[in-house]
């Protein structure tokens, strides 16, 4: 398994290098910020028609992560969908994929700020997930530990003998982890950003994602 | 034969003028549906576009727009308005003119809509905006003629394509428009006369008297260059002697850093004060103004520029132009030339001041080439389609559309008469749908069909930012600089994204002439204060990319061949001896090879004098050779003469890297992968409208909305590898970056017979090439090894890898 392995509240965890959350103990996998059905969102919305292959595009990844962990329960951690309506709109075959995926597992769907709502796929939909000692959420609260959430993908950039290698990675210190967003039409907000400054402590690392996951200290100087 | 009315005889005679041969020309002629005159710069070209439509508007009949004035540069727009001004108010013509441009304020672009202008004087992308609102016929109704200043420049780019596309609109709109071309000297005039008439219409071509020989000559100075720079600071006194010597000097640079560079320098070693000023793209507009019309009143004694004062604006009494650094492209090279002595019949004079010794054998190469009359340049090949793409899209912001009269317009436009009607059905697909093998917008589309068989936009709403969207120029995202102040100081210019990223605070740069020290960025502004350092860190910020000629390539290499350099000055004769000593220099039939340790990295140079995208094809398969064989290709870089690679391990042996077969095999997964595709994938679907241009607020709103266009392309590659956005790609790949064909050349040429010569530093040769602009990085295994190099260092120094129980690295 291709991860970098480090603990949270005492738990053992694996951060893969696909951007997947690896929990060996409960034999738990919990991707984030999927936001399956981007394309379609945006072309109904007036925008650009992008090129409609980032639902299976994920899909591939997150089945081929499954495949690899044989994991017993899965956590979606919000905005799985790009909005609700773009979990109606998903193709017929694609919904169907999803359901094979969930065969014989428990799967959550953690609500999101862009699919605050049930959605009519299987599996069961959670405000947030505490299993003890980590609580799983979207979005990070001020003063949380054991605190396993998503909402900001992360990205860090690291400068390497004049050239600039950006890639999403997970952040994490004693108190919390935010993992990276998983869904392939997705961007990602460099952790020089004031946000992780206020969120994480000073020793926190990032794990950058990739051929092979990589733990560095998360790059935190401004600009 | 046409006679000059009375009026404008007068005109001419009380300023001391006689028509010139081809004014009368013109104006015999004027009635030409298509009319492309080749005129030296100073040729009086721009009055000689106008004296025709200056005479029909003197009886003052005409109501409404007249002539359409296109140029490519928004400053030549106004400079022609100042002098299009002076004879009509002489005259007391009763004529009105008006220029847009982007700079145009809000309320007067509103105006000329309504109330257009007679003589309407604006930029390519301007002009595709005004035809893509729904009242462009009213606009435009009754325009007679069309004059396209400075053709020769936009027939090179698709800045044209999507002029010539506009025209064939506006030619819809008014089928007597009469279509009139200037150009500089050019070495194929029927090519531009093919570019700017409506197919299959003719199009006359008149070529004026060319006037004198050039004078133009090698600067000669007491020091000698050095072996790799390019900011020419040994040339400072004998340049500074020059333009004490002289009324006004235009010192052109090949990029906007080392004009920043030289200009630092100047100013530092002028010890007279003499008035200099600078002048080029990345400078805040209120500063380039200021220069500008500094240089009108004739205020300035020299100007250091770059490209951007390449066009014919009318700047007075320049006497002498300066060429710091190579001409990379002669034809651009005797333009620049034609600056000085802005007065027909009159020789113009300019010197080159080669910055290393490399460029002192070009320079060399390239006056034998001026004087041999010997301009370059390559065929463009067929119009693109990324800018067949954006104006569907404009076209239908204009309201409804018929695809087979759209389809026959666009083929009135030269570069499009040989598109084929399934070609442009793919690109309306495109528009409509995204043109995916899967069909998942049918309920979306941006296009719709309504049932008449039109095409519209789906939402009305979308045509806001479309037209955020027209151009076909491609910035890099920059930031705007200013001085640190209470409330926002002056804004300076601005610098790209890319070097504003590797910036921490206390860091020095240059821009505009002073050295200002990097504080932080506030709201996508890069903010700085004085400083009062010696030496800066230099901004990076681009320049203009230099076309290059494969002649002066032929023409060096010639030069390395002989034995001895009696036209050449001794320091860059001995230069060359010395390379033959410590290596060899590159032999015809043969490929020199060198390589050497320099900055930590295992270098290697390739010698093929293919071009440069010759050299950049051939950089492309032998990193991919080198990835192949563990080598850990880190980048390269190409010039027309060489291609420069840097990696992890060395080379011991070159011969296996050349292996024909083992070069292509599997090279389609590696050209779509490499950073050179994904950039011509970027700025394609940028123009054709897959990607949305950057606009700051974008940029501000929380980055997590937005994602690269590399996953874009990734994903096209992956489920869609057919699609016209991938076919695009490639095209223009070909069309510009990539030439398999000049490197099978020199692999017939070479057979084989490499010298390869391992050394312990870097070469006389091999030295400029450390400067060049351009590289391209190669992400493969070497990127891993250094990052985990990397990780390895900052945790070992933040001391994270030893902290407490909680963050401790457990087993691996």
């Amino acid at each position: 398994m291709n991860a970098h392995d480090f603990t949270l509240a005492g738990v053992p965890l694996k951060a893969l290098n696909t951007g997947a959350l690896w929990w060996p103990d409960e034999q738990l996998l919990c991707v984030s910020d999927l936001h399956l059905g981007k394309s379609e969102r945006i072309a109904r919305r007036g925008g650009v028609p992008l090129p409609p292959y980032e639902t299976r595009d994920t899909l591939t990844r997150l089945a081929a992560d499954l495949a690899l962990t044989h994991a017993r329960t899965v956590i979606c951690l919000g905005d799985s969908f790009d909005d609700l309506g773009a979990a109606l709109a998903l193709p017929e075959d694609e919904k169907l994929w999803i359901t094979r995926l969930q065969a014989g597992r428990r799967w959550v769907w953690i609500e999101g700020n862009h699919d605050p709502g049930p959605v009519d796929l299987g599996g069961s939909h959670l405000a947030e997930l505490p299993i003890a000692p980590l609580t799983f959420r979207h979005i990070a609260e001020a003063g949380a530990s054991g605190e396993v959430s998503g909402h900001y993908h992360p990205k860090a950039r690291v400068l390497l003998a004049g050239r600039r290698v950006t890639r999403p990675a997970f952040v994490y210190d004693s108190d919390r982890l935010i993992l990276p967003a998983y869904g392939t039409y997705t961007g990602g907000l460099d952790t020089r950003d004031a946000a992780f400054r206020t969120l994480m402590r000073t020793e926190a690392r990032a794990v950058l994602t990739g051929k092979t996951a990589i733990a560095l200290p998360m790059p935190r100087t401004s600009q | 034969m046409q006679v000059l009315p009375e009026q404008f005889q007068d005109w001419f005679a009380a300023k001391g003028w006689s028509i010139h041969p081809h004014q009368q020309d013109m104006l015999s002629r004027a009635d030409a549906a298509a009319l492309l005159l080749i005129a030296p710069t100073g040729g009086g070209k721009t009055l000689s576009g106008f004296l025709p439509t200056l005479i029909d508007l003197a009886e003052g009949t005409h109501e409404g727009m007249h002539t359409l004035y296109i140029s490519p540069l928004k400053a030549l727009a106004a400079d022609i308005k100042r002098n299009l001004t002076t004879p009509v108010a002489e005259m007391g013509l009763p004529i009105t003119i008006d220029e847009r441009t982007g700079d145009t304020p809000q309320s007067r672009r509103k105006r000329q809509r309504a109330d257009p202008p007679n003589i309407f004087l604006t930029t390519p992308e301007s002009l595709a905006l005004l035809t893509s609102y729904d009242d462009a016929a009213r606009m435009f109704c009754g325009l007679k003629r069309v004059v396209i200043d400075e053709i020769h420049a936009l027939s090179e780019s698709k800045r044209g394509d999507q002029m010539m596309l506009a025209l064939a609109r506006l030619q819809t709109l008014c089928p007597n428009l009469k279509r009139v071309g200037l150009s500089a000297t050019v070495e194929d005039p029927a090519a531009i006369a093919r570019f700017m008439a409506r197919h299959p219409d003719p199009c006359e071509i008149l070529l004026a008297d060319p006037g004198p020989a050039p004078d133009i000559g090698m600067l000669r100075t007491q020091e000698a260059p050095p072996w790799a720079g390019a900011g020419a600071a040994y040339a400072i006194p004998a340049v500074l002697a020059q333009i004490k010597q002289h009324k006004t000097t235009l010192i052109f640079h090949n990029t906007r850093a080392q004009a920043e560079i030289f200009f630092h320098n100047l100013w530092l070693a002028n010890d007279e004060s003499l008035p200099i000023g600078i002048h080029h793209g990345s400078l805040d507009r209120d500063q380039r103004s200021r220069v500008e019309a500094a240089m009108v009143r004739g205020d300035l004694r020299a100007i250091v520029c770059t490209g951007s004062l390449d066009l014919g604006i009318d700047w007075g009494d320049v006497d002498l132009v300066i060429q710091i650094g190579a001409p990379k492209n002669v034809k651009r090279l005797v333009q620049r030339i034609g600056r000085a002595n802005h007065r027909y019949n009159a020789p113009s004079k300019a010197l080159l001041v080669p910055a290393n010794r490399f460029e002192v054998v070009e320079c060399m190469a390239a006056l034998d080439a001026v004087l041999a009359g010997d301009l370059d340049g390559d065929p463009r090949g067929a119009g693109p389609r990324d800018v067949l793409c954006q104006h569907i899209l404009i076209t239908a912001c204009a309201g409804p559309f018929d695809a087979d009269a759209l389809y026959a317009e666009f083929t009135t436009a030269g570069a499009y008469r040989d598109l084929s009607r399934a070609d442009f059905d793919a690109c309306l697909a495109f528009c409509a749908t995204g043109g995916y093998a899967l069909r998942a917008y049918d309920r979306w589309q941006r296009l719709m069909q309504l049932p008449d068989g039109r095409w519209q936009l789906r939402d009305p709403r979308s045509a806001r930012d479309i037209r955020m969207n027209i151009g076909t120029i491609q910035d890099t995202d920059t930031l705007k600089v200013r001085m640190r102040r209470n409330r926002g100081g002056k804004p300076l210019g601005e610098i790209e994204e890319g070097f504003s990223a590797t910036l921490t605070p206390g860091d020095t740069f240059l821009i505009g002439g002073q050295i200002v020290k990097y504080e932080g960025l506030r709201e996508m502004t890069v903010e700085v204060s004085r400083d009062a350092a010696k030496k800066p860190k230099i901004a990076t910020f681009a320049g203009t990319k230099f076309a290059t000629s494969t002649q002066l390539s032929a023409r060096v290499q010639q030069m390395f061949t002989q034995d001895s350099w009696p036209g050449l000055p001794c320091h860059t004769a001995d230069w060359l001896r010395l390379q033959r000593k410590v290596s060899q220099l590159p032999q015809p039939g043969r490929l020199l090879v060198e390589s050497f340790p320099h900055d930590g990295r295992a270098q290697t140079v390739i010698y093929g004098f293919a071009g440069r995208n010759g050299m950049q094809t051939l950089g492309l398969l032998l990193t991919k050779r080198m990835e192949e064989l563990g080598l850990s290709p880190l980048g390269f870089v190409a010039t027309d003469y060489a291609t420069l690679i840097w990696g992890l391990e060395e080379v011991d042996d070159p011969a296996p890297l050349f292996d024909p077969a083992a070069l292509y095999d599997g090279l389609d997964t590696w050209l779509a992968g490499n950073a050179v595709m994904k950039r011509t994938f970027r700025a394609s679907a940028t123009i054709a409208g897959l990607i949305q241009r950057n606009t700051p607020q974008a940029r501000t709103s929380g980055r997590q909305a937005t994602f690269s266009s590399d996953i874009l392309y990734d994903t096209l590659q992956k489920y869609d590898p057919d699609h016209l956005m991938l076919q695009i790609t490639r095209e223009e790949a070909l069309r510009g970056l990539v030439d398999f064909g000049r490197i099978e050349e020199m692999m017939k040429r070479v057979g084989g017979r490499i010298d390869h010569r391992r050394l312990s530093r870097v070469s006389p040769l091999a030295a400029p090439l450390f400067l060049e602009m351009g590289r391209v990085p190669v992400q493969g295994e070497a990127e891993e090894r250094l990052l985990a190099e990397e990780a390895r260092r900052l945790m070992s120094t933040s001391g994270l890898a030893n902290i407490g129980p909680e963050l401790a690295e457990s087993k691996r």
